[in-house]
């Protein structure tokens, strides 16, 4: 028995080595073809961006000129000057650091309060609540699109930074309250349990012993909704209208940088300013990727 | 006993008045500003369709369902719906088709290790860098492909051909290609976002099913297709319905690359654009509020039959 299988084995052996070599052979051309496929699309992801850069470096005859795929001859720093100053970009991006900045942090403070009562506490009306902002996720902005402008308007917030905050706010909270909740719901009750035994009250509970246990999910959400609220252009182009334009944000400078571009093409400025706009996003990416990514899965899938 | 009973009682009660009271406190805030700019406008945008307001009249005039018919009779509004359903059909499917396969290289083209599924080499390298376009913002690319789809040899994919001698492409001076130029660049930038979240639904596969079915002998198309397509396909059904919704958008692309807004010819463009174009430079506040209730209305029925027609036997690991 023993010695029929060695001699099986050894008959074998040659026929199995043959079929191993080739199915070697295929996982390679597979894994070769594998490897263009995944390279070509880096070049496609990574190439738009890069050119960018390099034409903000670039005269104007060398990016419309016949060779646009070729590097810059020298590299100069003044057409990022150039859009900063004349173009306003700097501007644009001081208003946008400061529309996003108060509204990201009072997004947190107002959505992590309401997650937080919305997940810990029994009270009549709190699922009512709770699917009320959970809705505004499923909902398009363009169906409000006309009476928000209104609401606005009567309120005088039209063309001010205040307003555009408090919508940021208002429109981000679904998305906050949803996750947060969630969140919040996965924390130890014994905690804060304890503290409220020590005649902690309610409030002090929240802010000296929820948050800091709730800081990754915080961190996450924060990110988003500076990522969210950094690339809105909607918003901004309907609530701050052509008679403020030192109120604008990046997104609409820029586009609007776009629109005028054909009369006097100051090409290497425009790239200068889509540059700074793209590299502060993809420093906050690059920095924050972990959670980014984890973050976006951890509601899709189950 | 009977004091001890009443303060008893009053300490209950101070507590619950103490909770209700932080209750309300911290939930006043978030819902009055809620209840302002986002429950109240899409309550009155329904109104608000049913009425001829032009901004001027103090008092918009009821008009009934009349917006609405003379909808169903307005070229630019069908044009901008068949533009949905062509990016409705073709950018999921493609998008989804593309990230499929990366996600699986990354995740499973390396074979196993150790018993291990493992991704081709520098797959963490790749999920970085093909989420790069996800955080730019979408006028920011619209801009910049602006300069990539220009329709003379400046333009850089223009310029690309002409190395190989093709002769120049109008991408988005042509009315049957510039949709399809548009849907390519939703697509290049949303590929890893469902590249990342593909991924997510691999990883939760449990490894032994691969080895399995690796032991009886399956191939790699064998593995993708009878495994892993099966087994991810809840995930995959949350990215067609995510698709589907971002397909009923697309305004900041259309708004800041198309020629004309729309154009050329209202080629490409879509309802968002329509509404925000009939409301803030027409001043046809009912009749834009209409759009967006039509709008509504797709986008709600696209979502339900999805879920409905995809909806499979969930397969329990």
């Amino acid at each position: 028995m023993v010695t029929q299988t060695d001699a099986y084995r050894v008959a074998g052996a040659p026929r199995a080595a043959a079929r191993r070599r080739q199915k070697k052979n295929n996982i390679g051309v597979f894994g070769a073809l594998s490897h263009v496929a995944l390279i070509v699309w880096t070049i496609l992801v990574v190439g738009p961006i890069l050119w960018t850069f390099l034409a903000s470096f670039k005269t104007n005859p060398e990016i419309v000129g016949d060779a646009p795929l070729a590097l810059p001859n020298s590299f100069s720093w003044a057409s990022w000057g150039r859009a900063w100053e004349k173009a306003h970009i700097g501007r644009y991006m001081l208003n946008t650091v400061l529309v996003v900045g108060v509204s990201t942090f009072f997004t947190m403070l107002f959505g992590s309060m309401a997650a937080y009562v919305l997940a810990r506490f029994r009270f009549p009306g709190n699922r009512l609540i709770y699917y009320l902002f959970v809705s505004g996720l499923s909902f398009p902005v363009f169906l409000a699109l006309v009476p928000l402008f209104f609401v606005v308007r009567n309120l005088g917030l039209i063309d001010t930074h205040t307003g555009v905050i408090l919508v940021y706010i208002a429109y981000s909270l679904p998305f906050t309250v949803f996750f947060l909740t969630a969140f919040f719901k996965t924390l130890p009750q014994s905690v804060a349990e304890a503290a409220m035994m020590d005649g902690s009250s309610h409030t002090r509970t929240f802010f000296q012993i929820m948050v800091p246990m709730a800081r990754p999910g915080l961190i996450s959400i924060t990110i988003f909704n500076i990522l969210g609220q950094w690339n809105q252009y909607l918003l901004p182009i309907v609530l701050l209208s052509g008679s403020v334009e030192d109120k604008w944000l990046i997104t609409q400078g820029i586009a609007n940088i776009n629109t005028n571009a054909g009369y006097e093409a100051d090409w290497p400025g425009l790239f200068a300013a889509l540059s700074m706009a793209i590299l502060p996003m993809l420093i906050v990416y690059i920095v924050f990727q972990r959670q980014i990514q984890s973050g976006l899965t951890a509601g899709a899938v189950k | 006993m009977r004091h001890g009973d009443v303060g008893g009682a009053g300490r209950l009660a101070s507590n619950k008045m103490r909770k209700y009271g932080f209750i309300f406190s911290f939930l006043v805030i978030p819902v009055v500003l809620y209840a302002i700019f986002v429950i109240s406008p899409y309550a009155q945008a329904f109104y608000i369709s049913l009425t001829n307001w032009r901004g001027i009249s103090a008092n918009p005039q009821f008009v009934g369902l009349e917006n609405f018919t003379r909808l169903l009779s307005d070229d630019v509004f069908w044009a901008a719906v068949r533009h949905h359903a062509l990016l409705l059909i073709a950018m999921p499917l493609i998008t989804i088709a593309i990230a499929l396969f990366f996600s699986f290289l990354l995740n499973l083209g390396g074979g196993s290790k150790g018993g291990r599924m493992s991704g081709v080499a520098g797959s963490k390298f790749y999920r970085v860098v093909y989420f790069f376009p996800q955080v730019l913002a979408v006028a920011v690319v619209g801009v910049l492909f602006q300069a990539i789809y220009r329709p003379d040899a400046t333009g850089v994919l223009n310029g690309l051909l002409g190395i190989f001698h093709i002769g120049e492409v109008g991408w988005l001076i042509n009315t049957n290609l510039a949709l399809w130029s548009i849907m390519g660049v939703v697509i290049w930038q949303s590929v890893g976002f469902y590249v990342v979240l593909f991924s997510a639904g691999m990883s939760a596969i449990p490894s032994d099913v691969f080895e399995a079915a690796a032991l009886d002998g399956a191939g790699r198309f064998r593995l993708f297709f009878s495994i892993t397509l099966p087994l991810i396909w809840d995930t995959i059904q949350v990215g067609w319905v995510y698709l589907g919704i971002a397909a009923f958008d697309c305004f900041a692309l259309v708004q800041v690359l198309s020629v004309d807004r729309g154009g050329p010819d209202n080629a490409t463009t879509v309802l968002p654009l329509e509404i925000w174009r009939t409301a803030f430079t027409f001043s046809k506040f009912g009749y834009a509020s209409a759009m967006g209730v039509a709008l509504f209305f797709l986008t709600i029925t696209f979502a339900a039959l999805s879920l409905r027609v995809t909806r499979r036997e969930r397969i329990e690991l």
